[in-house]
């Protein structure tokens, strides 16, 4: 029997599945998305929106230092948020601080993510040994707290490099600090599906015809143990985000020369008591409505992509 | 059983640990850096000097006026060939060794050696003369009318304890050298160290056999210095009440501070001048893309670099007030300084781009600038607010601020192109500036300046003994400077200190703590 509905556009495919559905119906879905989407593109797009450019030293003026919030009594209005005490524009150094926060975020995720799968689908494909070998190695890494496992790893990263390039390779070594933190995570969700996979019929065919078991992990099974990576993925890049700006309070991240969020929270820390409360409490607003809204949207992607949920 | 048993030695432990705490008066401060190295000769620099001016003593020192005084000598004497010092009896090494007058000898001569960050000191000094147990001659090339001025900060160390602990020599600091003495001394002073950990924490306690136990009105029984880098957490500690005194609060802070209960703020003009350097000396620059040619061998770069400074700006919004712009790289205070010279070159970006276009640098030239982040007051912050204004002369700074530890040696090896530093002067006379920053050779001249009237007059004015002759030569080559412009002044710096109300600490021009007239209610 023929359908009686007219075909469909390319929105109206995008709207008609499940996972659509639960989004356009639950609100807070979609004002965290709307939230995150607005952060992450303000970030991304900083060059092109920011008012000014705070890592141009000649755009800088020092007599416009310390400046408050352009609607406290002294601010000025091409000042939107105020200045810092070298006279930067506060809401143009958070966007650039939230770019390179996410972007941080962003690597540190794919890496994590990257390393987890190939090792969650080869420990889940293979079983045995190899299994064991790898899923003990997550055990182990998962009973060391991330944060103090990042801060070992960036350490010794930093020890191992000359002090001219310490700076400039500080965004690198963060990223690999933090991405190989989170590796375990996926691992373990990515064994579990891979091991319901294996069982089934079409991988066994697959096998029956003989094809290399890398082209089944790759063709048959990746594709399929995907969706619980998704999740985790949106829920990492919070965390990261997050671990990110604590490596950096910690003055162990991103230095102030091209400040992160993180970093721009501690140098603002310095001037809580001279009342300059905008350097600090802009930025850490900017964090906190930024993982706020990450998270939420990967707590709704939870639940619209878990079948039991339903 | 068993457990009552530990229950008793552990309080016995804690009633151990916390029972000095009722009668002693403790004197817990912080600063922003630690003291590099307890040996007295291998690193003249203030924070150290004050800590080992607690251990140590020189012949002579200066009061919180900054007047001369005796200490390890009563008296002393000049003639045409010498100085005789006169020294004090019956004074005790820590460690109870009589000090004598082959302590003074020795000292004097590790104080000439090779490693010794003093040299310049002393180098004025051709022998020492042993006349009985308790006198010494200085003997000099010459008359030298400072030489009392020169060894204020020249510490006696005890030669047996020396020779015993295989120190005779004292650290080679730019080498990296580790030796006995530098975590552990044994000096005259009226401290003596009870545990150190570098960058941690330091206690001292009371010299009660210091032969001027009685004569200073000083009553700290035990000092504990704790360095604190970061500015906010110092200010927390003294807030907190955790410390009752911080050497270095950050400018923004004083106000809250001085609106807290129970703490004030005390300022006063300091000795010391914070100004940029420029490695004039090499043929092409380290860390600049111009190559085959040094930029800073030009006078014009060097003076555009001057003019690109805001000194003022500076002044008000990275100093919040507390300091003076200046045009001499000595402050006011110091026998040389004069206010005619002391006029700050104008802010005048227009005149500097010129400048730049007719040495043959119109688009500017690249460059890094060392800058120390927990030396002088906001010196990090001084460096970027510098960069921002060079950008806009178009001389492109890419900044490394590191801690003083790193950012020291590199000027004493010479292997910076531009530089921050700052320099106080003990003898209040412009020898003092002459011969480390200024004369070919200098140890901390690395601007490789190197001017052979400015040179002679250096060592002319160590020996000139007739006041206006000596006071036209150092006015003649300070007029040779200011048109060189080795350097690029800043400002002198005003220090302030927080404290709590129970402490009463007299503060002097040179920022040294002396803990002997400290009195805590």
């Amino acid at each position: 029997m023929a359908t009686t509905k007219p075909p469909l556009g390319f929105w109206g495919r995008l709207a008609d599945n499940d996972v659509a559905h639960s989004f356009l119906t639950t609100p807070s879905a979609m004002i965290a998305a709307g939230i995150a989407v607005l952060c992450i593109g303000a970030a991304l797009l900083a060059p092109l929106i920011a008012p000014f450019n705070p890592f141009d030293p000649s755009q800088i003026s020092l007599w416009d230092g310390k400046l408050p919030p352009a609607w406290i009594e002294g601010g000025q209005a091409q000042y939107l948020l105020g200045t810092d005490n070298q006279g930067r524009d506060m809401l143009s150094t958070i966007l650039y601080g939230g770019r390179l926060s996410i972007i941080v975020g962003l690597a540190a995720v794919c890496l994590g993510m990257v390393l987890g799968v190939v090792l969650g689908v080869i420990s889940g494909y293979f079983g045995g040994t190899v299994d064991s070998i790898i899923m003990r190695a997550a055990d182990v890494q998962l009973t060391i707290p991330g944060i103090l496992l990042a801060i070992l790893i960036n350490g010794v990263g930093r020890a191992v490099l000359p002090l001219e390039m310490r700076d400039e390779f500080a965004i690198y070594v963060v990223i690999v600090a933090i991405g190989l933190t989170d590796w375990p995570q996926f691992a373990r969700v990515v064994r579990g599906a891979t091991m319901v996979e294996v069982s089934k019929e079409y991988v066994q065919a697959a096998r029956v015809i003989d094809l290399p078991g890398w082209m089944i992990m790759v063709r048959h099974i990746l594709p399929n143990v995907m969706r619980p990576v998704l999740v985790l993925a949106t829920i990492g890049l919070a965390l990261a985000v997050i671990a990110e700006a604590t490596l950096s309070f910690l003055g162990q991240g991103i230095p102030p020369t091209t400040p992160s969020l993180g970093t721009l929270i501690r140098v603002g820390n310095e001037f809580l008591f001279s009342g300059l409360w905008w350097i600090t409490f802009f930025p850490a607003i900017a964090l906190v409505v930024l993982v706020f809204s990450v998270n939420l949207l990967g707590d709704w992607m939870r639940d619209a992509l878990n079948p039991k949920l339903r | 059983m068993r457990q009552s048993r530990w229950l008793l030695a552990t309080a016995a432990v804690f009633a151990l640990a916390s029972a000095p705490a009722f009668a002693e008066n403790v004197f817990k401060w912080a600063s922003q850096g630690d003291a590099l190295t307890l040996d007295p000769m291998s690193q003249n620099e203030g924070p150290t000097n004050a800590m080992n001016g607690q251990l140590y003593e020189s012949l002579v020192t200066r009061d919180p006026q900054m007047k001369l005084q005796p200490e390890l000598a009563v008296s002393w004497t000049g003639a045409a060939d010498g100085w005789t010092f006169k020294l004090r009896e019956g004074v005790k090494f820590h460690d109870g060794a009589d000090f004598t007058a082959e302590d003074v000898k020795f000292s004097i001569e590790r104080a000439q050696s090779p490693s010794s960050d003093f040299k310049e000191q002393v180098s004025g000094i051709t022998s020492v003369q042993i006349i009985d147990d308790h006198t010494v001659k200085l003997m000099t090339d010459g008359p030298n009318p400072i030489l009392p001025n020169q060894l204020t900060s020249t510490y006696i160390l005890d030669k047996d304890w020396a020779e015993k602990n295989n120190v005779t020599t004292p650290q080679d600091f730019k080498a990296k050298q580790e030796t006995y003495a530098v975590r552990n001394a044994n000096g005259t002073g009226p401290f003596k160290v009870v545990s150190r950990a570098p960058d941690e924490l330091t206690v001292l306690a009371r010299n009660t056999a210091w032969w001027g136990d009685k004569l200073f009105p000083g009553n700290i029984d035990r000092i504990e210095y704790r360095p604190i880098a970061n500015a906010a957490t110092r200010v927390a500690a003294l807030l907190s009440g955790e410390v009752d005194f911080v050497l270095d609060p950050p400018l923004q802070d004083l106000k809250r501070i001085e609106s807290a209960d129970g703490l004030k703020v005390i300022t006063v003009a300091q000795i010391r001048s914070i100004f940029f350097g420029m490695d004039q000396g090499v043929a092409e620059l380290r860390t600049s893309d111009v190559k085959g040619k040094n930029p800073f061998a030009d006078v014009r770069v060097r003076e555009a670099m001057n003019l690109a400074m805001d000194k003022v700006a500076i002044q008000r919004v990275v100093m919040e007030g507390l300091s003076f712009p200046t045009g001499m790289i000595t402050p006011p205070g110091v026998f040389g300084n004069t206010p005619e010279n002391d006029k700050p070159l104008p802010f005048d970006p227009e005149k500097a781009k010129a400048l730049l276009a007719d040495a043959g640098y119109p688009n500017g030239f690249t460059v890094q600038l060392d800058c120390p982040n927990n030396r002088y007051n906001n010196d990090e912050k001084i460096c970027q607010a510098a960069v921002a204004m060079l950008a806009k002369v178009g001389v492109k700074v890419n900044l490394e601020a590191v801690s003083k530890a790193q950012h020291f040696p590199k000027i004493q090896k010479r292997t910076s192109d531009f530089y921050m530093l700052g320099w106080g002067v003990p003898t209040l006379d412009s020898h003092y500036v002459f011969a480390y920053l200024l004369a070919d050779g200098g140890s901390w001249n690395a601007t490789g300046y190197n001017n052979a009237r400015v040179n002679e007059i250096t060592a002319a004015i160590a020996t000139e003994t007739d006041i206006d002759k000596r006071t036209a030569m150092i006015e003649e080559a300070w007029n040779i400077v200011l048109a060189d412009k080795p350097y690029v002044p800043l400002h002198h710096q005003v220090i302030a200190w927080a404290m709590s109300n129970k402490v009463d600490a007299p503060i002097g021009a040179d920022d040294a703590l002396r803990p002997r007239f400290i009195v805590m209610k």
